[in-house]
């Protein structure tokens, strides 16, 4: 026993690729058997995933779900910025380029107003739930744009530890619910075609969750979202402190 | 040579990754700024150039079909590292603020996207999860 879990925590990395495989298998049979296949077995590993990840918090009391887990750590290495952009990137390979020029400019639109929007929302709740001054409405509000955007603002204005705390709070909330609820929607929000996955990335822009979401509704979809998504949080971190805040400020 | 296109894709993420740097910076932002995007369009582009063609076809082709097939077990295990317990602790204020604004903007999708060119639907998948029927224009 000690012989095997001393194999099994020194190859992290091939422990995750077993674990996924059967998380995978498992999670296919399950929509097989208990949906008819109706909810995608992808949908149906992403969300066995969370509910690992929310598992492992619990028990460990860490950040980074079940990667705390010391035997488990290989799968903080799969799932980490490192493979996953590496992962993004390759989806792109067998893309036109003439889908992803057709739908530049509302593209691009998107981004601004899913930045725009998340924010504007953030705030108000902020307010709803009696914030006042300029520095934490931003934040929370930064942190509705995404979990990156949120402390990477609060840092730059100087907001508290609690409202930054609850500003990542806010953008993981949007990450989680987009890996799941983008399947169960995407047929009444069309989302069956490069553009509109274009449009949805802009206006989701969360990275992780537009990954996720995406995978779980159709993979052909990924490149084309992950395309605008991965700007969003740029623009976000820019807006965030400078014109974001300014306009907070005014305003309050 | 399947190395040729694992080196070709993994040289993509490299140049774009530090091209979104280079562009945090410029702006004054902490962060990587389309550093993905970048490195997609150029693995777009020089699979669709002709100087490219041997590290984009046959046996090298393959070393970048299998990251891409790699996609969704690696985002499975991104799902698994997320720090769900914050998610869930942040109280009504998080919860609320989060999905009101994935709400909204999933419903601001069709509104953009008919201001863009139509697409066309892709044809479905042939996975059993797929075969179930068609419903154009439900809700």
């Amino acid at each position: 026993m000690q012989t095997l879990l001393g194999v099994v925590a020194a190859n992290g990395l091939i422990t995750a690729f077993t674990l996924v495989g059967l998380t995978v298998w498992l999670s296919y049979w399950l929509s097989r058997v208990l949906t008819h296949g109706r909810i995608h077995g992808s949908a149906i590993a992403i969300i066995l995933g969370l509910a690992a990840a929310w598992w492992a918090g619990k028990l460990t009391g860490g950040t980074r779900g079940v990667a705390d887990i010391s035997l488990l750590s290989g799968l903080g290495l799969m799932g980490g910025g490192m493979l996953r952009d590496f992962g993004i990137v390759s989806t792109a390979f067998g893309v036109q380029l003439g889908e992803l020029k057709k739908s530049g400019v509302v593209g691009v639109i998107s981004i601004f107003v899913g930045v725009l929007v998340s924010f504007i929302v953030g705030a108000v709740v902020a307010i709803g739930f009696g914030y006042r001054d300029a520095i934490s409405i931003t934040t929370i509000g930064a942190g509705a744009v995404t979990y990156i955007v949120g402390p990477v603002t609060g840092a730059a204005i100087g907001a508290s530890s609690e409202v930054l705390a609850l500003s990542v709070a806010a953008g993981v909330v949007k990450a989680v619910l987009v890996m799941v609820a983008t399947p169960m929607v995407a047929r009444y929000i069309g989302l069956n075609n490069p553009q509109t996955a274009m449009v949805f990335g802009g206006l989701m822009g969360t990275t992780s969750g537009v990954a996720g979401g995406l995978a779980a509704t159709d993979p052909r979809l990924v490149p084309y979202g992950a395309m605008t998504a991965t700007f969003y949080t740029g623009v976000g971190c820019l807006l965030g402190p400078s014109l974001l805040y300014f306009a907070v400020r005014a305003l309050v | 040579m399947i190395i040729y296109g694992v080196a070709l894709l993994s040289g993509c993420s490299l140049v774009g990754l530090f091209v979104g740097e280079l562009l945090g910076k410029l702006l004054g932002v902490q962060a990587n700024v389309g550093g993905v995007g970048i490195a997609m369009l150029l693995l777009v582009l020089a699979s669709g150039s002709k100087l490219c063609q041997p590290l984009v076809s046959g046996e090298s082709a393959t070393g970048i079909k299998f990251w891409s097939a790699m996609y969704i077990p690696i985002i499975v295990a991104m799902a698994a590292g997320q720090n769900v317990v914050a998610a869930v602790d942040g109280g009504m204020l998080a919860l609320l603020a989060g999905a009101l604004a994935t709400v909204l903007c999933f419903l601001l999708v069709p509104v953009l996207a008919r201001m863009g060119p139509q697409g066309v639907p892709l044809p479905p998948l042939d996975t059993a999860a797929d075969n179930k029927p068609a419903q154009p224009g439900s809700h």
